[in-house]
C-alpha cells in the first residue's frame, strides 16, 4: 500500500505527545545548545523568550521521537490486516522550519504529520518522493513548531 | 578568541566562522538514536551496513544538533544571540558514520534590523557541515536573532 492511498492529502494525523521537563531541556542543551534561556530559568527571565525555553534542535527531534513509534505502529497494524506497508526510505532534509513560539519548561506538545503531495521520480521508477508538513502544538492548542519534509518511498 | 562581544553590527555579509573539529562516535549516535530516532540503521552496525546509508550513521537530527553546537562554540557563545525563529533549509546530503570527523563553517548571508524590535537584528545565515574527507554533509540556511550593541544595554525590561 502508498502512503497517499494510506492517508488523504492535506488531513493532519496526531502521532504522539512529549512533555519537556526543565531536566530534559537543560540535559540536551548542555551537549547540543547551551544558550543561558535553554540552561537556567533566571537568566531566561531576561532573555527574549521569557522563560526556560527548549533549543528549537530538542522541539524538532521531538517530532521524529513521536514518528518513529507512530510509523511502527502504523506498519503492525497493517501488517495485522494483511496489507503490505508502504516502505520509507531516507529523508534528504527540510525546508521552511518555523519555531513559532517558545517551548517552556513543563509544555507538552502533541505532534502531527499531513500528507501534502506524492509523486514518482520520472529518474528512477519504483521510487516515489512523498512531501509532508510537521507539525506541533502546546497544551493550549497553540502552534509552536511546523516544518516541511520530503520522504521517499518504494514502490 | 577576543574578549569583545559580538552584537548585530559585526554580522556583516560575507563574514565567516570556522567551526572545531569534531569527531562522532558509534556511542554518541547510538545514545542520541534511542532517545530521538531509534530506527536500526541509527542503533546498529549490522543494520546500518545493509541500510541505504552504508554503516552505522547518525540521525539527521543528531547531525542538525551537533552543527548547533558547532555554531554555538564558533561565534553563539560569544554573542547578544537571542536564539532564532527558524530554518529556511536544512539538507542533510551524505550520511554521517561513527568515526567521522565533522568541521566547516558558517557565514553571513545578510543582515537586517527587525522592524517589530528595533533593539534586534535578524542575521541569516549558511552553514556548511564537511567529513574528514572535505565532502559536505549538511547544508543549513537559518536565521539567527542579535542584540544590537547601542539599544541593546536598556532592554533588560523590554
Amino acid at each position: 500500500m502508498r502512503m497517499a492511498e494510506l492517508y488523504a492529502f492535506g488531513e493532519a494525523v496526531e502521532i504522539g505527545s512529549l512533555t519537556f521537563t526543565a531536566e530534559d531541556i537543560i540535559r540536551f542543551a548542555r551537549n547540543f545548545d547551551p544558550q543561558p534561556f535553554h540552561l537556567d530559568a533566571e537568566l531566561a527571565r531576561h532573555a527574549l523568550f521569557g522563560g526556560l525555553c527548549a533549543s528549537g534542535w530538542h522541539s524538532s527531534a521531538g517530532w521524529m521521537k513521536c514518528f518513529v513509534p507512530f510509523w511502527t505502529g502504523e506498519c503492525r497494524r497493517l501488517a495485522a490486516e494483511g496489507i503490505a506497508p508502504p516502505k520509507l526510505g531516507p529523508s534528504p532534509g527540510f525546508t521552511n522550519l518555523r519555531w513559532l513560539k517558545p517551548v517552556f519548561a513543563g509544555d507538552t506538545i502533541t505532534y502531527s504529520v499531513t500528507l501534502t503531495a506524492s509523486r514518482e521520480l520520472a529518474s528512477r521508477p519504483g521510487r516515489l518522493i512523498n512531501t509532508i508538513l510537521c507539525a506541533g502544538r502546546n497544551q493550549n492548542g497553540e502552534p509552536v513548531i511546523r516544518f516541511e519534509s520530503t520522504v521517499l518511498e518504494f514502490v | 578568541m577576543t574578549d569583545a562581544q559580538l552584537t548585530f553590527e559585526d554580522f556583516t555579509p560575507g563574514r565567516r566562522f570556522d567551526f572545531a573539529e569534531r569527531t562522532l562516535t558509534a556511542d554518541e549516535i547510538i545514545a542520541f538514536a534511542r532517545e530521538f530516532d531509534p530506527q536500526p540503521m541509527h542503533l546498529d552496525e549490522e543494520a546500518g551496513r545493509t541500510s541505504i546509508l552504508g554503516g552505522l550513521a547518525a540521525s539527521g537530527w543528531h547531525t542538525s544538533a551537533v552543527m548547533m553546537r558547532m555554531l554555538y562554540e564558533a561565534y553563539i557563545r560569544g554573542s547578544t544571540s537571542e536564539g532564532s525563529p527558524g530554518v529556511d533549509a536544512m539538507e542533510w546530503k551524505r550520511p554521517v558514520l561513527a568515526g567521522d570527523t565533522l568541521g566547516g563553517h558558517c557565514e553571513v548571508l545578510d543582515a537586517r534590523v527587525s522592524r517589530s524590535r528595533p533593539e534586534i537584528g535578524i542575521v541569516r545565515m549558511r552553514a556548511t557541515v564537511t567529513n574528514q574527507r572535505g565532502e559536505t554533509v549538511a547544508l543549513c540556511e537559518y536565521i539567527n536573532m542579535m542584540r544590537l550593541a547601542e539599544k541593546g544595554a536598556d532592554h533588560a525590561h523590554g
